[in-house]
């Protein structure tokens, strides 16, 4: 009987059409687009300026404050600029542009494809490689990894959760990192374990993969201290709030942290960037994303390096012609999954230390329908895994009540997409709600 | 039959009378005393309730009238001067005359002007549309034409117009209440003086994109040439991150700026037609 | 790039609708209203057709020609009011008391709210008890003509006879026990599964409600709590009034199969519009119903409660939407 969480989730159809499609590497572009604002929190400073010479793994950027990260080129070239570039929605922000030439790594990189089991360092030097390297939560939210390593004072870790659940349709990207390199996922989840006080290991997954369940069960039985435990499909079982009440059956309370129950949860991707940070000395240059659709002819997995303009991905697969237009089939191209992915209006901008997947949608599948008046069926409420009451909190917020939004704990929101999904009259649920909660959270930290 | 009819009607008025009587007692114990002076002066207010003087209602800023020494820091965007001047007898304090204030769009990135480059699919709200991306055209900083400030008008002033897809307002609808300042995502809508005749001059645009940039996207864009500074003899004109803003209060209306402006995106309101350009035509 | 739909997430949509789920309860009222057919023949036709005809019309009209927007017609609410009125109502009735019951549900009920999910009470019921007040006479006649299917029953032309609990209400007013009075007459618990009993349309035949409950279930177009919540305290009260006293009250088996009580927890409580939003709410809302029914057929004036006991607890329900809150993710237990 596979755990799940207890309030809300709904159930959009799978769509893992690129399931089986082990991980191709994606050819280097000619130029890449490495923006100073990859990752949550304060901005990258560049330490690179035009003209430069860098290699693979070269740091080019130090972290701008203390939630921050450093940056490092994914390829070896030259430096062509270092300024503002339109990011995949259009917005400017500072990018550092290098034009590529071979291949050629920093030394000191280890690119053999052993796997290292030894853990032959200290936590505290865990941290410090995984800080240096930049690796950034590779779930989506890119928040620096160093720093959720680190509770702060006051709060204990009892449990690191690695997040195999993947709980977004079509993405496949997690599922074939635990079968393809399930050990060094495991052993950069051991890293971290080790790192945050010997804590017990937990590694979730949806039921909809029984091979990487059966891969990772088999796996975690040489190490101590680790379970694999099986979870229900369903969206979004992958949210942290949700994972640790499906794990623990523990609840974060509002505006606080999740180490505040005890659990550090970390995607399966982040304890793969460990594992090659620590034991490869490999900074955060690559990762894995699915580029996927209806089509079945556009539905791989590569492996990128960071800084891939968008539309190489989109014209390799057959997806965009060699002039950036999209053919007639799709209309809309998502960066990310489809309840929680951002749209790409840019696509000469590039993908992100964290982008998992390009998602193609027709016109039949991406134009919204026309707005109707609401039912109060409660499918929104229903479906709303936070518990709150999305009706209620769209008509407070078109009225601009923010007291009333605040006493039905608007700031509660986690942004997942449930109650548009399932609402039966097209109302524009989230979009109006997802403003509310950014105003009422700013006028929290007044 | 005729005595249930007297019983009912004794019955009724001997109840009506009592109420009346508690009601009264209980009206003279509960009374709130209040300056009569603030029933007066809500009197002249427009009662529009729109919050625009600062205070949350017309009584309350009769209240705060009543009490404030001077009426310095009391003035009513809505009712403007003439109302002000009635509060001032009514009170039988000193007020300043205001210059009448506008709602003015700096933008002048019209459907022509300006192509669409995406589809915008959200929810139809300009705070929306900001809070996704900049802009289905290329400058992030113009007009987004999906009405937050049409929405946000209490005195219908502010219409969208179908054919340039951006709002135009009646400026004698308008009652600088500023609604729809407070309403646009983009801050593109500003309060400057009507001016004298009702005439006025500004700069149609809020781009901050380099000059060449800005040209690629709309053609009624400010590059930041900085023609119209050098042609300022006021000095009124300043260009910061190369956008030109006109300060109202140094703007002599001479339109030596919007003759030099290459891109034409410096607008004169309610001005008469040249006569140059009519003999020219 | 300019066929680029951009919109923020979620980019996917479920595949309800309002239409779809309105659709889902037409579906699930086509048992009942081949069953009101074929035992009430043409006239139960004639009722059904101007009733959902004027419905529609109505809502037509004034979408478009007094609120001016757009028809909403394509929602299909307003042939599901149609639907349910028309089953609320005696197969008798004239076309024109129809039509003016359609007029009051849709034009006073629910547009006068605004539309469409901005109705207070139940509009389809609203009609029924406007007319049941206005023309008491025309909606307590329940002759039935000749239907298509005879089940051997009959041998007259017309049945006349008042509903079960009409009998009842009167048998036991005039101090008669229920004993004396189902000596008289034959309530066969199984004439009321299948139908075959005096009363409107849509109270004829349990069977054909639950077959529409079940249908509602299983496409998830509601959730149970409301109708089990209706049905089991009208059961359990009642039954406890007929515990005290077999003699002078109708047992619950009997409640639950006569008059609207079935079809008003399945088909009338249900109505996302005018009933509570959370779980909580839903079952407070439906015991309210089924007491309240319970009371009004026992100790008021009429043989019949359903219609008003929704439309009273339909009041009650923004209070319950404000102090019963769906179940929500709260730090409940301390951990450790």
């Amino acid at each position: 009987m596979s755990r799940t969480f207890s309030v809300g989730g709904i159930h959009p159809d799978d769509s893992k059409f690129s399931m089986n499609q082990a991980v191709e590497e994606f050819p280097i572009p000619k130029r890449v687009f490495i923006s100073m604002n990859q990752h949550l929190g304060a901005p990258a400073k560049p330490i690179v300026t035009k003209g430069d010479t860098v290699k693979v793994g070269q740091t080019i950027a130090e972290p701008g404050g203390f939630i921050s990260a450093w940056v490092h080129s994914s390829v070896s070239g030259t430096v062509a600029d270092v300024a503002l570039y339109p990011d995949f929605l259009g917005k400017k922000v500072l990018t550092v542009v290098i034009d590529v030439t071979g291949d050629e790594w920093m030394p000191g990189i280890d690119r053999s494809p052993d796997i290292k089991n030894e853990i032959t360092v200290s936590p505290a030097e865990t941290i410090a490689k995984i800080a240096a390297a930049g690796v950034v939560g590779l779930g989506g939210a890119a928040f620096p990894t160093h720093v959720k390593l680190s509770p702060p004072p006051g709060s204990k870790a009892e449990y690191l959760i690695l997040n195999g659940t993947e709980c977004e349709p079509y993405l496949t990207s997690d599922y074939r990192l635990m079968i393809e390199h399930g050990q060094e996922v495991l052993i950069g989840g051991e890293l971290m374990r080790r790192a945050l006080g010997d804590v017990r290991g937990i590694i979730g997954i949806e039921d909809n993969k029984p091979k990487a369940i059966r891969y990772m069960q088999q796996l975690v039985e040489n190490y101590l201290g680790w379970t694999v435990v099986p979870l229900k499909r369903r969206y979004p079982q992958g949210g942290e709030k949700q994972l640790i009440d499906a794990v623990l059956k523990r609840r974060v309370p509002s505006f606080a942290l999740p180490i505040s129950t005890g659990a550090v949860v970390q995607n399966v991707g982040t304890a793969f960037a460990v594992y090659e940070a620590v034991q490869k000395n490999k900074p955060l240059i690559s990762n894995i994303l699915t580029v996927t659709s209806q089509d079945p002819a556009i539905q791989k997995n590569y492996r990128f390096r960071i800084g891939t303009p968008v539309q190489e991905f989109l014209i390799a697969s057959g997806a965009m012609d060699h002039e950036g237009k999209l053919i007639p089939a799709f209309t809309k191209i998502v960066n990310g999954g489809p309840m929680m992915g951002k749209p790409v209006s840019e696509p000469a901008g590039p993908v992100m230390k964290s982008t998992s997947a390009l998602l193609l949608l027709t016109e039949k599948q991406a134009r919204r329908k026309e707005e109707q008046n609401c039912i109060r069926c409660g499918k929104c409420a229903q479906a709303c895994p936070m518990g709150l009451e999305p009706y209620l909190l769209y008509r407070l917020a078109m009225a601009s009540r923010a007291e009333e939004m605040d006493e039905n704990r608007i700031f509660d929101c986690i942004e997942c997409g449930c109650c548009l999904y399932s609402c039966p009259a097209y109302i524009p649920l989230l979009d109006q709600l997802r403003i509310a909660k950014n105003a009422s959270l700013k006028n929290k930290r007044k | 039959m005729t005595s249930i009819l007297l019983y009912t009607i004794l019955t009724l008025s001997l109840l009506g009378a009592i109420l009346a009587v508690v009601l009264y007692f209980v009206a003279q114990r509960f009374k709130v005393t209040e300056d009569p002076r603030i029933d007066q002066v809500a009197a002249v207010l427009p009662g529009a309730n729109c919050g625009a003087c600062g205070s949350a209602g017309c009584r309350n800023f009769a209240e705060l009238c009543v009490n404030s020494e001077t009426l310095e820091k009391c003035f009513c965007p809505v009712g403007g001067n003439a109302v002000m001047q009635q509060v001032a007898i009514v009170l039988g304090k000193q007020v300043s005359e205001q210059a009448p204030m506008v709602a003015v769009l700096r933008c002048g990135g019209s459907c022509d002007k300006r192509t669409r480059v995406n589809i915008y699919d959200g929810s139809k709200s300009c705070k929306v549309m900001d809070s996704v991306y900049g802009s289905d055209t290329g400058c992030s900083y113009g007009c987004l034409g999906l009405g937050d400030c049409v929405a946000a008008c209490a005195f219908d002033a502010i219409k969208m117009d179908p054919v340039t897809g951006l709002p135009g307002i009646n400026e004698e609808k308008c009652t600088s209440c500023g609604a729809c300042v407070k309403a646009c995502p983009k801050n593109i809508l500003e309060l400057r003086p009507k001016g004298p005749k009702n005439r006025r001059v500004y700069v149609a645009c809020a781009s901050r994109d380099k000059g060449a940039d800005t040209r690629k996207v709309c053609s009624a864009g400010c590059i930041g040439c900085k023609l119209c500074v050098k042609a300022c003899p006021f000095e009124a004109i300043t260009v910061t991150d190369n956008l030109a803003y006109i300060d109202f209060n140094k703007c002599r209306l001479c339109r030596k700026c919007v003759e030099v402006c290459p891109v034409h995106c410096i607008l004169e309101v309610n001005f008469p037609l040249k006569k140059e350009s009519i003999q020219n035509e | 790039m300019d066929q680029l739909l951009i919109s923020p997430a979620p980019h996917l949509h479920s595949k309800d609708s309002t239409r779809r789920l309105m659709r889902d309860v037409i579906i699930a009222l086509i048992p009942s209203v081949l069953v009101s057919i074929s035992f009430a023949g043409l006239e139960a036709l004639l009722v059904l057709s101007v009733s959902v005809a004027t419905c529609v019309s109505v809502e037509f009209l004034i979408t478009r020609f007094l609120m001016r927007r757009k028809t909403t017609l394509g929602d299909l609410s307003a042939v599901v009011t149609g639907v349910i009125l028309a089953l609320n109502l005696p197969a008798s009735s004239p076309w024109w008391m129809v039509l003016i019951g359609a007029v009051i549900a849709i034009g006073v009920a629910k547009m006068t709210f605004g539309g469409l999910g901005h109705n207070l009470f139940n509009p389809a019921l609203v009609g029924r008890v406007f007319l049941l007040i206005s023309f008491p006479v025309q909606m307590t006649n329940w002759t039935v003509k000749n239907g298509f299917f005879s089940f051997g029953y009959k041998t007259a032309d017309a049945v006349s006879g008042a509903t079960p609990l009409g009998i009842i209400k009167e048998g036991l007013a005039s101090g008669m026990t229920m004993e004396q009075i189902s000596e008289l007459h034959d309530f066969s618990y199984l004439e009321m599964l299948f139908g075959k009993i005096g009363g409107s349309l849509g109270e004829a035949s349990a069977l054909a409600i639950l077959a529409g409950l079940v249908y509602l279930l299983a496409r998830k177009v509601i959730r149970p709590h409301i109708p089990v919540s209706v049905i089991l305290s009208a059961f359990i009260f009642s039954g406890v009034l007929w515990l005290t006293d077999p003699l002078h009250y109708a047992d619950p088996v009997l409640q639950l199969l006569t008059g609207g009580l079935l079809f008003g927890a399945v088909f009338m409580a249900t109505d996302y519009v005018t009933s509570p939003m959370s779980a909580a709410g839903m079952v407070i809302y439906g015991v309210g119903i089924g007491v309240i029914t319970i009371l009004i057929r026992v100790f008021g004036s009429y043989p019949e409660g359903v219609s008003f006991a929704i439309l009273f607890m339909n009041a009650i329900v923004p209070l319950l939407n404000t102090y019963f809150k769906p179940k929500a993710y709260k730090k409940e237990v301390s951990r450790g």
